[in-house]
């Protein structure tokens, strides 16, 4: 080792503001080539300012960005990219009806000798490109019918087919099984033998502790530490993420478990899942673990009416029923907190009020028409007591952090009464505080006798929540665990469908 | 160890080149399923009246299709980026009508004058289109439907401080000639449609420009994202689709002789008919000429059926109704037959 | 929500200074104007377009679009004129038009909702399918044979007022549609399935069977207005109302409603068509013809959109340089 290297990418003081709000301040950032840098910080600490400012989508109030030790002003993501940054979005943003090859190179196709686009050798190019990455698709695939990973490693080999210096990446892991976990760290390896930098944005340690070199914590637009990820441990980066001693990350509080409330004989949907059996007390969080894909919520939106099953049965309180509309599922006492609460959870123009008594309104109106006093008391009401933070139930609801925004769907199925709560991921996308209050709800929802089921992908959520945790593995139940018997890795070992 | 690997490499192999060719199949089944109805057409029809099947007739056809198609590729470029030029038919009107005047006036004028002229003021209008969506923001139908009005609201002041009708007896007959000389014993009319269609569709496939025009349509935000010049391609759509209109509009001036300010009224239904029926994706990124000239085509041969079959001229707003809810019927069951056979496909795979 | 309100009564605000500004141009530029016969005119010829523009509001706030109306008046109007004419009861002729239109509507709607089709596309389609079956229905010939009894709905007035008979149902639908949309369990619904068709579905609303419902609607409106026209004009033609569906949505647009669904409210459609009426009224006062007149309403159009695209754009433009000047105060 003769000379230090140099670094790729240097920012320097770098700030950030959106209205009255400060996203960054002050930051000091490198990147050296050939290493894995994971960034890491909770909802809001300032991430994907961060990486939109490298990408050329965000210009900076202040501060210096150097590449490649020369000092550039990153005016456009297609300067960044001309200047070797690749951007991997958690959203892959890809040309639905376009194929591989096309995505791969639109804007720069190569061309023949007359200035044609030369469709032969980007075909041949794109293929060989995937080959490298040991990819099975075929440049033709057209992109619409591709899985998020493969969108994923489209973006990839668009990175790499612009020489990308660069490889910044996008909490890319939060679609993807283990093994295409594994698949993506490989190619990173691979990437960092040639000497790419690649900056690793994510929420989960454990993988970060797998293929990171350094890491930087970020908190509240503010840099905190960047250090070697060999010197670090969990408990650690967790304080600096949060800045507090998170005792209690997950109330869980006692409640008495009762009858049967809900239970599910071979339930099949050819393709989607097969032969899910279970039952569901009152009082009872039953845990849905298993891998994105894996047919949780799919199970779930056959229970809630939006799906049917081809075969099984459904038994509510002892009776056999026929779920066949969400209207139905209501009926039946049965609510569901969605994934995606933009897409499917809130309707972003409405206010608080509008959005809490959307599933309701036949209870708040009378003879056809609305009761606003009604609906506001009992928006109100939810407000307070999953305090909400707003200006008021009037306030439009776009205008709520994530966590609020989440509180408010919670909100609208508690208005409904239901005795089944299904829960999908509700803490995605919330910071740890608000979390914690999520987490805190539910429990007492548990407690005053609902039966929850609880659909999560983050472990230590599922491990600390449910009493009862049931594992599915594409489509079919592969373990049952009480409480006491779950451990991260028997759910795991269900989870990927290896036989203990 | 070797053979095992060098086998499932194969295999790979194998399986990436018979997904290559199952996908370019996929491509061309639209145009392959317009091709049979167009081959039923002619079997259904002419087994009943044999002189449908005549070259002489296949050559009406293409030629009551030809200023139609070429409107048509013009309506294209702009669905292809998401948007939707409803102005076509007053477009067509206003350059028709103006174009005939400039002939009637200056009866002595070069004739490339004249034409140069109309597709001039069909450009001049497509650019107005643009920049009140592209510049101005407006969402492309409120945009188009608004010039609709205006530009035939134009069309009638013209005609109102001029002349209410230009007849054939006004105008040279060079000009008329345009739309019945033959070139090698095919109309003119008919190769200049097939020279755009060649031109636009070669674009399209073979140009930067081309294929972005198809990534603004198929995702706005990402074709932003790298760098795209969004707002200046729908700008330019809409400008190509005014020059087409305008040059249509001078040939229309030609081919009827006997224009008004009504001329090309409703046109805007025939030219999204041809567009949808072609298999162009109402919400843009996909989409052929062949696609579109197949789909005119196999309207204008229903026509022209009809008409042989002395089935009564009524019903043919109907036939265009119900081809265009039939074609986008059909092309959903296909589109969702087919994602549903390459998924379970690949899954096997 | 009241945001939003408060941002649309800022447009119908605007609206309303707009209806004033060509009342006061109107009874300017003509003596006739302001006369109870002109009202009568005035009123009776937008009717039609009138009573469309409040079932597409509805549908156009959910999310679609119908552009077959007109083409469905046209239909209804000459199977009425077609019952009529082959010796049938008047209240016979008027029930079947009307049930007309109502199949045509439920065959939007199946295809919009059943079949997930884009019902831009569809209802083109049905634009030409339905004005051809009108076609197809009478030829090119007319029926013109009605009773006074009958042609009084569309050409007479309330005894004793200048008020068309028409208008009184307009108005009686008006206060139907506006506490249905703006009271109503049902608008919130609407409001909803706009703005986020999936959210609306997941909070155990039956989108398909709400919008089958408002295509319905639209259709057995449509042919509410095929007999009114049938009864102005006394007249039942295949080519009646031709082109009328752009007016409809254009009035709709210019009442403020957003293409795209989830925003607007009925006042302001209400305003836009007087509006509408008024300048239609006008410039046919000061003998411009119908066809200019259209011109008059397209640039109308236009500028609502863009008008308040370039506002909003300049006070962009002057908050940011407002805050560019104002951080290099604090520097």
């Amino acid at each position: 080792m003769t000379n230090p290297p140099e670094p790729i990418v240097e920012l320097g003081g770098i700030a950030k503001h959106f209205g009255g709000v400060q996203a960054l301040r002050g930051v000091d950032f490198s990147l050296f080539p050939g290493e894995v840098h994971a960034l890491v910080g909770e909802n809001g600490a300032g991430k994907s300012t961060l990486v939109k400012i490298l990408a050329g989508i965000y210009r900076p109030d202040a501060g210096v960005v150097k590449v490649g030790g020369e000092v550039v002003e990153l005016r456009s993501p297609t300067q960044a990219q001309a200047l070797g940054i690749a951007v991997v979005q958690q959203e892959p943003m890809l040309f639905p009806d376009l194929d591989v090859a096309e995505n791969v190179f639109m804007g720069r196709h190569p061309r023949d000798r007359f200035g044609r686009v030369d469709w032969k050798r980007m075909y041949r190019e794109v293929d060989q490109l995937l080959a490298s990455l040991d990819v099975s698709l075929s440049s033709h695939t057209p992109v619409q019918g591709l899985s998020v990973a493969e969108q994923q490693l489209v973006e990839i080999a668009k990175a790499l087919s612009l020489r990308a210096r660069v490889l910044v990446l996008d909490e890319p892991t939060a679609a993807l099984s283990p093994h295409e976990v594994e698949e993506l760290f490989d190619i990173v390896k691979q990437l960092c033998e040639r000497g790419v930098a690649v900056l690793f944005v994510s929420h989960r340690l454990e993988e970060v502790f797998k293929i990171a070199d350094r890491l930087t914590v970020l908190r509240d637009g503010t840099h905190i530490i960047t250090a070697p990820v060999s010197e670090m441990h969990t408990e650690e980066i967790i304080k600096h993420m949060v800045g507090r001693e998170l005792s209690n990350l997950f109330p869980k509080g006692e409640a008495e478990i009762g009858e049967v409330v809900l239970e599910v004989r071979h339930l099949t949907r050819p393709g989607v899942f097969a032969d899910v059996s279970f039952q569901l007390h009152r009082g009872e969080i039953l845990g849905f673990a298993g891998l994105v894909g894996a047919g949780r919520t799919e199970v779930a939106r056959v229970l809630f009416g939006i799906d049917r099953a081809e075969s099984g049965e459904i038994w509510l309180k002892g009776k056999k029923v026929r779920i066949r509309s969400p209207q139905q599922a209501m009926d039946y006492g049965i609510a569901y907190v969605p994934e995606d609460r933009h897409q499917h959870g809130l309707v972003m123009n409405f206010s608080i009020a509008a959005n809490v008594t959307l599933a309701i309104l036949q209870q708040v109106s009378r003879l056809g028409l609305l009761d606003p006093r009604r609906e506001q008391k009992i928006a109100g009401e939810y407000s307070s007591q999953l305090r909400i933070r707003s200006a008021g139930v009037e306030q439009l609801v776009n205008a709520l952090s994530g966590g609020n925004q989440q509180k408010v769907v919670l909100s609208k199925w508690l208005a409904t009464n239901p005795a089944t709560l299904i829960l999908d991921e509700p803490t995605r996308g919330i910071d740890v505080g608000a979390k914690a209050e999520v987490h805190r709800i539910i429990s007492d929802l548990a407690a005053r006798g609902l039966a929850i089921i609880l659909i999560s992908s983050e472990l230590p959520e599922v491990l600390a929540m449910a009493d009862r945790v049931i594992v599915l593995h594409e489509g079919r139940v592969t373990g049952t665990f009480a409480r006491s018997e779950a451990t991260q890795e028997r759910v795991m070992f269900a989870a990927t469908g290896q036989d203990r | 160890m070797t053979t095992t690997s060098q086998e499932v490499e194969r295999t790979k192999q194998r399986g990436q080149v018979s997904q290559a060719r199952l996908f370019r199949l996929v491509n061309r089944v639209r145009e392959l399923g317009l091709l049979i109805v167009l081959l039923l057409i002619i079997l259904i029809v002419g087994i009943q009246a044999p002189r449908f099947l005549s070259i002489d007739n296949f050559e009406q056809i293409l030629l009551s299709v030809a200023i139609l198609a070429i409107v048509a590729v013009g309506e294209t470029l702009v669905v292809l980026t998401r948007n939707v030029d409803l102005s076509v038919g007053s477009m067509v009107g206003i350059t028709a009508f103006v174009t005939a005047y400039f002939f009637k006036q200056l009866p002595n004028i070069n004739l490339l004058l004249g034409i140069l002229l109309g597709c001039a003021l069909g450009l001049v209008l497509g650019m107005i289109n643009g920049l009140i969506v592209s510049l101005g923001r407006v969402p492309a139908i409120v945009a188009t439907l608004g010039t609709l009005y205006v530009y035939r609201g134009l069309v009638f002041i013209i005609a109102a401080n001029t002349t209410s009708q230009v007849n054939a007896s006004d105008v040279p007959a060079g000009y008329l000639a345009l739309a019945t000389t033959q070139i090698f014993g095919i109309p003119a009319l008919i190769l200049i449609a097939a020279v755009i269609a060649v031109i636009v569709g070669y674009f399209l496939h073979a140009s930067h420009t081309g294929r972005q025009l198809y990534a603004v349509g198929s995702n706005p935000e990402a074709a932003n994202m790298i760098g795209i010049r969004r707002d200046w391609l729908v700008f330019a759509a809409f400008a190509a689709s005014g020059l087409l209109c305008g040059l249509a509009g001078v040939l229309w001036g030609a081919r009827f002789a006997t224009v008004d300010a009504t001329a090309a009224t409703g046109l805007e239904l025939q030219v999204i008919a041809a567009v949808v029926v072609g298999g162009v994706n109402i919400f843009g990124g996909s989409g052929t000429i062949l696609g579109v000239l197949l789909g005119a085509i196999v309207l204008g041969t229903l026509q022209n059926g009809l008409n042989i079959l002395n089935i009564s001229q009524f019903w043919l707003q109907a036939m265009y109704g119900a081809a265009i809810i039939v074609a986008v019927v059909l092309d959903a069951f296909i589109t969702r037959w087919l994602q549903r056979t390459i998924l379970s496909r690949r899954k096997k795979v | 929500m009241k945001k939003v309100k408060s941002l649309l009564i800022s447009w119908e605000a605007l609206l309303a200074i707009l209806l004033l500004i060509s009342i006061v141009i109107g009874s300017v530029v003509s003596p006739y104007f302001l006369s109870g016969f002109n009202f009568n005119a005035l009123t009776s010829n937008i009717m039609e377009i009138a009573i469309m523009a409040l079932p597409m509001t509805l549908i156009i706030i959910a999310g679609e679009i119908d552009l077959s109306v007109a083409s469905v008046l046209g239909l209804a109007s000459v199977v009425l004129g077609l019952l009529w004419e082959n010796g049938h009861s008047m209240w016979l002729a008027i029930g079947v038009a009307l049930l007309v239109g109502l199949v045509a509507g439920c065959l939007n709607g199946l295809l919009v909702t059943k079949l997930a089709l884009p019902s831009l596309v569809i209802t083109i389609g049905t634009l030409a399918l339905y004005r051809g079956l009108a076609y197809v229905v009478l030829g090119d010939q007319a029926v013109s044979d009605f009773p006074t009894s009958f042609t009084n709905l569309g050409f007479g007035s309330i005894p004793g007022t200048e008020i068309p008979w028409s208008g009184l149902i307009f108005a009686i639908l008006v206060v139907i549609f506006v506490v249905v949309l703006h009271f109503s369990r049902l608008g919130r619904q609407l409001y909803a399935m706009g703005n986020n068709k999936e959210a609306a579905r997941f909070s155990g609303i039956n989108v398909g069977r709400v919008k089958l419902m408002l295509f319905m609607l639209s259709g057995v409106i449509a042919a509410l207005a095929g007999v009114i026209f049938t009864a102005r004009f006394s007249s039942a033609r295949p080519d009646n109302a031709l082109g009328f569906e752009l007016y409809v949505v254009t009035v709709v647009l210019l009442g403020g409603v957003n293409i795209f669904g989830g925003r607007g409210s009925l006042l302001g459609v209400v305003l836009a068509i007087f509006i509408v009426a008024i300048l239609q009224n006008v410039l046919s006062l000061v003998n411009i013809s119908g066809d200019i007149q259209s011109l008059a309403i397209g640039l109308l159009l236009i500028l609502s959109v863009l008008g308040p695209n370039i506002a909003q754009r300049i006070q962009v433009i002057i908050t940011r340089r407002r805050l560019a000047a104002g951080s290099s105060k604090q520097v």
